[in-house]
């Protein structure tokens, strides 16, 4: 059984996010970039998967700009055995992303593709669920325990209310969630051996998807400044400053 | 322009939700209807048909609706948008789940979590855990929202809608319901709640929470965790205020041992008043609250309890 694994290249989940100046977006120059964090969880898991057996092959895609291939790599030194790189400089929709990645899957033919919840940059949380959407997929989002029985697949999902698990049909899509695993770190060893690893490079064109983004960004604000607060001197104070300040309790 | 809004409900409850979902469709204009679909939802779909200024209320029920899978709930929602120029669905777990299945579908781009709607097709959403606004402007035909619903106030009752019975959905769907483990608690739900009060990584165990839960208790409020806490194992997923945890936004949200990430601020920052009690007075979490208190925690919060 393959297993695909789509990863995207985001700010560093500790950078905080600066708004350029002229409102255009965010101010990504000269900032720490790494896997989006939930889609290293997406590598760890089918890792484990061809670990235990349950795999036969894990490929990893990545669609995104030149440097998109060292998380590609990132991908390959924790364990999975191939990536596909395609090349865009566009900051492409998750509209877009699905659609060519609806094309990997039918050139590839995984059982199971697995992706982040969503991604931190952009905070969409659409992909997975439209690309089962395109394939015709059952759909296992927000995972917390993923297990293969036969030609099924029971995914424990975190929800608003606490934990619901479903029974797919394979093949089927899983997004995850942050307690599915822990990722590991890649050993040194892994690192080097990743480097001989193939890496297919494709561009969007390969595909022949429609891949015009359909939002259009105006503006790119700053939120709403909270104003600073203060800081009062025992638990006798902050009770006086609730009830007869604020009026919250 | 016909929109249709997506009902929040258990089967037994509409969820308030839904009426701030309505306030941001009435900032769009345009005729509201709202779905409920679902299983023996007569009840919900009779308190959706009060909302003030709904048109009409389309009911779905069918076994198939009880556990508003992703699939299920696709196949109702695309039939029905012929009938639509946009659809809107609370940020919910619930809905979040199927609503880029129905953008899919309709070959759109979903505009996720939307905290503003400048007009019929422009709208503002967070962006790298709210510390950016995109302000966007969709040229799909038809629109496909997700609502913050922490940004929009409740619309009232006063309406007195038709309620429409559709058919059944097509399946059958390769997904099916095998079990849940809903957290039981008779405190106010985290999402709804007046005063949320939250425990972070400091707090230290499970058994510790207790005094968190002590203050709650006292104040009639929810009791929220941190994505530390949650990680830790101290309380269950469901607690988790943050990105990519549940968005609040009370009169009052108290933070106790929580230092603050990015993460956690993108889901609490809009409370009226934040209070911060934390032993570490450069803890990022002090940057903005209103009031901070530089304290232990295992001295301060109980205190606190005996206080109010």
């Amino acid at each position: 059984m393959k297993v695909l694994v789509p990863v995207k290249r985001v700010l560093d989940y500790n950078v905080k996010a600066r708004v350029k100046s002229d409102q255009s977006g965010v101010d990504l120059s000269n900032v720490k970039m790494s896997m989006n964090p939930f889609d290293e969880i997406s590598v760890e898991e089918a890792v484990r998967m061809q670990e235990s057996g349950t795999a036969s092959e894990t490929i990893v895609v990545s669609i995104g700009p030149a440097r998109a291939r060292e998380t590609i790599r990132t991908a390959l030194a924790m364990g999975m055995d191939r990536g596909i790189h395609v090349q865009t400089d566009e900051d492409l929709e998750p509209l877009a992303v699905a659609k060519i990645l609806k094309a990997i899957v039918d050139a590839e033919g995984p059982e199971i593709v697995i992706l982040g919840k969503q991604a931190i940059d952009n905070d969409y949380g659409a992909t997975g669920p439209m690309l089962a959407a395109l394939l015709d997929w059952p759909q296992g989002t927000f995972a917390n325990t993923i297990e293969k029985n036969g030609a099924s697949l029971s995914v424990k999902r975190e929800v608003d209310g606490g934990l619901q698990t479903v029974k797919l049909e394979l093949p089927a899509v899983v997004t995850t969630d942050l307690r599915l695993n822990e990722p590991r770190y890649a050993s040194l060893p892994n690192i080097m051996r990743a480097k001989k690893k193939p890496i297919d490079a494709k561009t969007p064109g390969d595909y022949g998807v429609d891949t015009a983004p359909r939002l259009k960004v105006l503006k790119v604000t700053e939120p709403p400044a909270r104003k600073a607060g203060i800081k009062v001197e025992n638990v006798a104070m902050l009770v006086d400053k609730l009830k007869n300040e604020a009026g919250v309790i | 322009m016909a929109i249709l809004i997506i009902a929040e409900h258990d089967n037994t409850v509409l969820k308030d939700a839904t009426h701030k979902t309505v306030t941001a469709a009435k900032a769009m204009g345009g005729d509201i209807d709202v779905l409920v679909a679902g299983k023996d939802v007569e009840g919900v779909s009779a308190e959706a048909a009060k909302i003030e200024g709904v048109r009409k209320v389309v009911a779905c029920d069918h076994i198939s609706l009880k556990r508003q899978l992703a699939e299920s709930m696709e196949s109702v929602v695309v039939d029905l948008m012929d009938r639509y120029d946009a659809v809107l669905a609370p940020d919910t777990t619930t809905h979040t789940n199927y609503m880029p299945r129905v953008a899919a579908r309709l070959d759109v781009q979903q505009i996720s979590s939307v905290t503003g709607v400048e007009n019929a097709d422009t709208f503002v959403r967070p962006i790298y855990a709210g510390n950016a606004m995109a302000h966007v402007q969709s040229s799909d035909p038809k629109k496909v929202v997700t609502v913050r619903t922490t940004a929009f106030d409740t619309t009232g009752e006063g309406g007195d809608a038709d309620v429409e019975a559709i058919s059944d959905p097509s399946g059958p769907f390769k997904a099916e319901f095998v079990s849940e483990e809903l957290t039981e608690s008779d405190r106010p739900e985290l999402t709804d709640a007046n005063i949320v009060i939250s425990g972070g990584r400091g707090i230290g165990s499970s058994e510790n929470f207790a005094i968190i839960e002590a203050l709650a208790d006292k104040l009639g409020a929810a009791v929220g965790a941190s994505r530390a806490a949650v990680d830790a194992g101290y309380v269950p997923n469901d607690y988790q205020v943050g990105q990519t945890g549940k968005s609040v936004a009370p009169d009052l949200y108290i933070a106790i041992g929580i230092s603050g990430a990015i993460q956690h601020l993108a889901g609490m920052k809009d409370s009226r008043v934040i209070v911060a009690i934390n032993k570490d007075e450069d803890a990022p979490i002090f940057q903005i609250a209103d009031y901070g208190l530089v304290a232990d925690l295992f001295k301060a919060v109980p205190e606190f309890t005996e206080a109010v």
